[in-house]
């Protein structure tokens, strides 16, 4: 789950990380009024969960009443990579003479979470990230113990930041890490720690990734998931309990369990198609669920044909084709062409079942796709 | 042959007395699973489809001599019973709770440095040698007794490609849910090298997806130490970066790493022929043997 920037800033200033002035604004005079109130030059900042606001143009500086109710038409509103503007961070515009990179992640392939410092921050860190890896210096953290003071004074002298900055740039290094264990994070990261022209430190965004897996240990910040929500069929699986992503395509994909819906997709690709999206209902194929995944997938504009892939396992194929009849019976009319495979533990029983004159049944997930694809290309 | 578990292995079931703990010590002992213990704290005494229940792992363990668990504990406790576990003497751990949190995992990775217990899991569908023994909850009936072992991150992409092979009488060894999470215990490189370590495996299916780096590990691990063929599949090709496709670890990150090309690139360059669909791992396969 992740926070919008005036989120993560906010958990950030009460931790003690110094943040510039700010305040959050929906409408075009509240922006001005605010200005007013943080004091000009002020930076307009979309709040969506878009990489690349500032390049996208969802971060706009303004000097005076002005330009600040003109960012403010400009950017509230705005289509933002798919998502649309409904708020902005009104923030004191800091005067910088240098620009960090702090961050906490977990490193994947160590299974140990790592703390990374650079003096190359801004815009264009996944640039360094990839072509000058050397110029981020990383620690290692063992979990169990935590990060030992000495390894934030490490990985801040490893790279480069100048010794009259070094104590307070680990100390944000430190509290980033405490906030990271804290709230089971997956991320969290400063980019840019501004160094000010009058030596203080300052962090000009925010970001806080928190492990779904781990919400339930956090009401407080679980809170905090409805106003970042996005996209409103996202919203909800999310209700539903899916696991769902949407898509650009127009083919849309139901399956249960993670690697054999991406599998889905990827086959739809492979003969020619489009995936609308990625739908996992997960065990079992229950009637309820079954139903809710259709509703899902159909109320996207988008879609034109469904692909319904069972592998019954411990469910048998019986049970799962009852569940998809009933589920069917529940819709007055089937508004798209659906095809279903069922496999596994008595699939051909299940294909008996299933009521062909509601969907069409194909016996291998080769087949079932390139019909479905077929039948997206006609309804197009 | 086999890796890990056959019928002779004793198995404890920690959480036994919860809805899923209960059905599938059902089914494992319908498979053929030697479940000699099962434990839930407070209910030691009881005893489930038979078996008898213990309050801690280490009375099970003690008192039946068991050598494995199977976890079916609930994500928010999971943890600490898989840490239970690898307080004792048990030689595998297997993990199938989803959603454990991740620095819950973490530390106990930490702790798996320490000991001998191997864990296998989180997040996975189990191990099965076909035939005689199953722990976990793939689905017994689609397995069947063989030469080629299977390694995977996924469960039902799993029983899909086993489908494929037991429909064209190709049997399997024993097959290995390594678990969708960023931080899993067994990796792709630990049961690969078993299954070179076996003698009766003739050739390996590998089911990799996006998210991390541990397939491209594996082809070089593949390329400068296996003898025994290996046919790969990765799923994921039309993921978009950023979007996490299911499983906590199947994320392609927006610098572009763990993406399946490099992935299906690594493979190659090892020598490892990677399907574009199932059926074409099991055409693989076929031409291996």
């Amino acid at each position: 789950m992740r926070l919008h920037e005036y989120q993560a800033k906010e958990v950030f200033a009460d931790a003690g990380i110094p943040t510039p002035p700010s305040a959050l604004a929906t409408t075009v005079d509240e922006v001005v009024e605010q200005a007013a109130e943080v004091g000009y030059p002020v930076a307009v900042k979309a709040q969506v969960h878009v990489g690349g606001r500032g390049k996208a143009g969802g971060i706009l500086l303004a000097e005076n009443e002005d330009e600040a109710r003109e960012a403010a038409e400009s950017i509230l509103g705005m289509d933002l990579k798919g998502y649309t503007v409904d708020k902005v961070l009104v923030e004191g515009a800091v005067d910088f003479v240098n620009e960090l990179y702090v961050g906490v992640t977990m490193d994947r392939g160590e299974g140990k979470p790592v703390a990374m410092v650079s003096t190359e921050g801004g815009v264009d860190i996944e640039e360094v990230a990839e072509e000058t890896p050397e110029a981020i210096a990383r620690e290692h953290i063992d979990p169990a113990f935590g990060m030992h003071p000495y390894q934030a004074r490490k990985v801040v002298y490893d790279a480069g930041v100048p010794k009259e900055f070094a104590r307070d740039v680990a100390s944000v290094l430190t509290t980033l890490y405490d906030l990271w264990e804290d709230s089971d994070a997956s991320d969290t990261e400063i980019n840019p720690l501004m160094i000010t022209s009058d030596d203080e430190v300052v962090a000009a965004d925010a970001v806080m990734n928190i492990d779904e897996d781990a919400l339930f240990r956090h009401p407080d910040l679980a809170e905090m998931e409805d106003e970042a929500a996005g996209d409103e069929l996202e919203a909800k699986a999310n209700e539903y309990g899916f696991d769902y992503v949407r898509l650009d395509g127009n083919v849309g994909i139901i399956g249960n369990g993670a690697g054999l819906v991406m599998t889905t997709l990827d086959l739809v690709d492979y003969y020619g198609g489009e995936p609308a999206n990625f739908l996992d209902i997960g065990g079992g194929a229950k009637a309820e669920r079954v139903a809710n995944a259709l509703d899902m997938v159909f109320s996207d504009e988008n879609v034109d044909a469904v692909v319904f892939n069972i592998f019954g396992g411990i469910t048998r194929g019986d049970e799962v084709a009852k569940g998809i009849n009933e589920a069917l019976g529940r819709f007055d009319e089937i508004p798209k062409p659906v095809v279903v495979r069922l496999a596994g533990t008595n699939a051909a029983e299940g294909r008996e079942i299933l009521n062909d004159e509601l969907v069409t049944v194909e016996e291998t997930l080769e087949g079932a796709v390139q019909r479905t694809v077929e039948y997206a290309e006609e309804e197009e | 042959m086999s890796i890990l578990v056959d019928e002779d292995t004793r198995v404890v079931v920690q959480g036994i007395t919860g809805g899923e703990g209960k059905f599938h010590t059902e089914q494992m002992i319908e498979y053929g699973t030697n479940v000699v213990a099962g434990t839930s704290p407070g209910k030691g005494g009881q005893s489930v489809a038979g078996v008898p229940v213990y309050d801690t792992v280490e009375e099970a363990v003690e008192a039946e001599d068991a050598d494995a668990s199977v976890v079916f504990v609930p994500p928010a406790f999971a943890a600490d019973a898989i840490f239970e576990a690898l307080d004792t003497s048990l030689d595998l751990v297997v993990a199938i709770t989803e959603g454990i949190p991740t620095q819950d995992m973490a530390k106990v990775n930490k702790r798996l440095s320490e000991v001998d217990t191997r864990l296998q899991g989180p997040n996975c569908p189990g191990i099965i040698t076909p035939g005689e023994a199953k722990l976990g909850i793939l689905p017994g009936n689609i397995f069947s007794d063989g030469k080629v072992g299977l390694v995977s991150r996924s469960g039902t992409l799993t029983y899909q490609v086993v489908d494929s092979l037991t429909q064209r009488g190709i049997g399997q060894t024993t097959a290995i849910g390594i678990g969708g999470d960023p931080i899993i215990g067994t990796d792709f490189i630990d049961a690969l090298e078993l299954f070179e370590n076996d003698e009766e495996t003739e050739a390996v299916v590998m089911c990799g997806e996006i998210g991390g780096e541990d397939e491209e590990e594996a082809a070089a691990y593949i390329a400068e130490n296996m003898d025994t063929p290996v046919a790969g599949f990765i799923a994921g090709r039309t993921a978009p970066p950023g979007k996490r496709m299911g499983h906590a670890g199947a994320i392609v990150s927006g610098s572009g790493t763990g993406t399946a090309q490099s992935k299906i690139d690594a493979l190659n360059d090892a020598g490892v022929p990677v399907g574009d669909t199932p059926e074409e791992v099991a055409d693989n396969i076929e031409d291996i043997l």
